[in-house]
């Protein structure tokens, strides 16, 4: 796997992203200046989490224009895996890869604790190291997760399949309890948590070590 | 040419900031209120002089960027 962690002005999961991919892969994946109209040979693709350019006008619209993204679009639509966790939902949004938006969470306050979701489809790629229903604990650190889409888009992404991960004890208001959602090809996937942030005993949990473990091993 | 747009979320779509600055004005004695929802302002200044070309080209940067249509309507306001 040759993964790239893309990284905008103010992204602050790059590097926590990239300890988790390289303890899964045994090798440093490639950071990704987002000024870059290019990317470099790869399969895998991370939008990190943070506030990328501050949150300017929305959420993750400022980096969804940037440079790269025309070349991650494109990918995308080619089939590479993207994953966009937390500000990079947020960006895949923006641009279209994935639909609906993040909204201001409905309680208003910042939401940073761990949540426990329910893995809702294990046959995607991303998924595929849980077992379908189980219930995994990732953390939250987010101002703008609160996943909105009109009903009829709600009924399809549950119809066919795409509700990866929802809240048991939903934290920011988020439509149907959603936490994460897959696009129509299943190779794209955004979510609000965080699964880098628990790799290891020493970081407080290690179900995002199983979630790392197996989107790689589905991607071999 | 001065172009203000203003960019407000869809009915519907919840506001809890609309909704914060409701409870604080009605901390404040002021009654008779409701609905209140809070949305942005954006000015830009134009080279344009033709108004329906001016126009043309502040819908597409409304398209493009400046609204998000999942959850936000935008109007535009042209100043001479």
């Amino acid at each position: 796997m040759k993964p790239s962690v893309i990284v905008f002005p103010a992204s602050n999961c790059d590097r926590d992203a990239a300890v988790a991919l390289e303890q899964a892969t045994g090798k440093a994946p490639k950071m990704v200046w987002h000024g870059e109209s290019d990317l470099p040979d790869t399969d895998f693709i991370v939008l990190p989490g943070g506030f990328s350019y501050g949150d300017y006008l929305r959420s993750g619209a400022m980096a969804a224009r940037s440079p790269i993204m025309r070349a991650i679009v494109e990918k995308a639509k080619a089939g590479t895996p993207v994953i966009g966790i937390c500000n990079g939902f947020q960006i895949l949004t923006e641009t279209g890869l994935l639909p609906g938006a993040l909204l201001r969470n409905a309680g208003l306050d910042f939401v940073c604790r761990t949540v426990a979701l329910r893995v809702e489809n294990s046959q995607s790629m991303f998924t595929s190291g849980f077992s379908q229903g189980q219930y995994v604990d990732f953390p939250v650190a987010h101002h703008d997760g609160n996943y909105f889409a009109d009903a009829e888009t709600l009924d399809r992404l549950e119809g066919e399949g795409r509700v990866a991960f929802r809240y048991v004890d939903n934290p920011n208001g988020s439509a149907r309890d959603i936490a994460g959602v897959l696009n129509e090809t299943g190779n794209v996937l955004g979510m609000m948590p965080h699964p880098e942030r628990v790799i290891s005993p020493l970081l407080g949990g290690v179900d995002g070590a199983a979630f790392f473990k197996g989107l790689v091993e589905a991607a071999a | 040419m001065k172009a203000k747009i203003h960019i407000t979320l869809k009915p519907g779509v919840l506001d809890p900031q609309g909704k914060a600055i409701e409870g604080a004005l009605k901390g404040l004695g002021f009654d008779g209120l409701s609905n209140v929802r809070q949305g942005k302002e954006i000015e830009i200044t134009l080279a344009e002089t033709d108004e329906a070309a001016a126009r043309a080209k502040v819908e597409e940067m409304c398209k493009k960027l400046l609204a998000n249509p999942v959850m936000e309507n935008y109007a535009i306001e042209l100043l001479a």
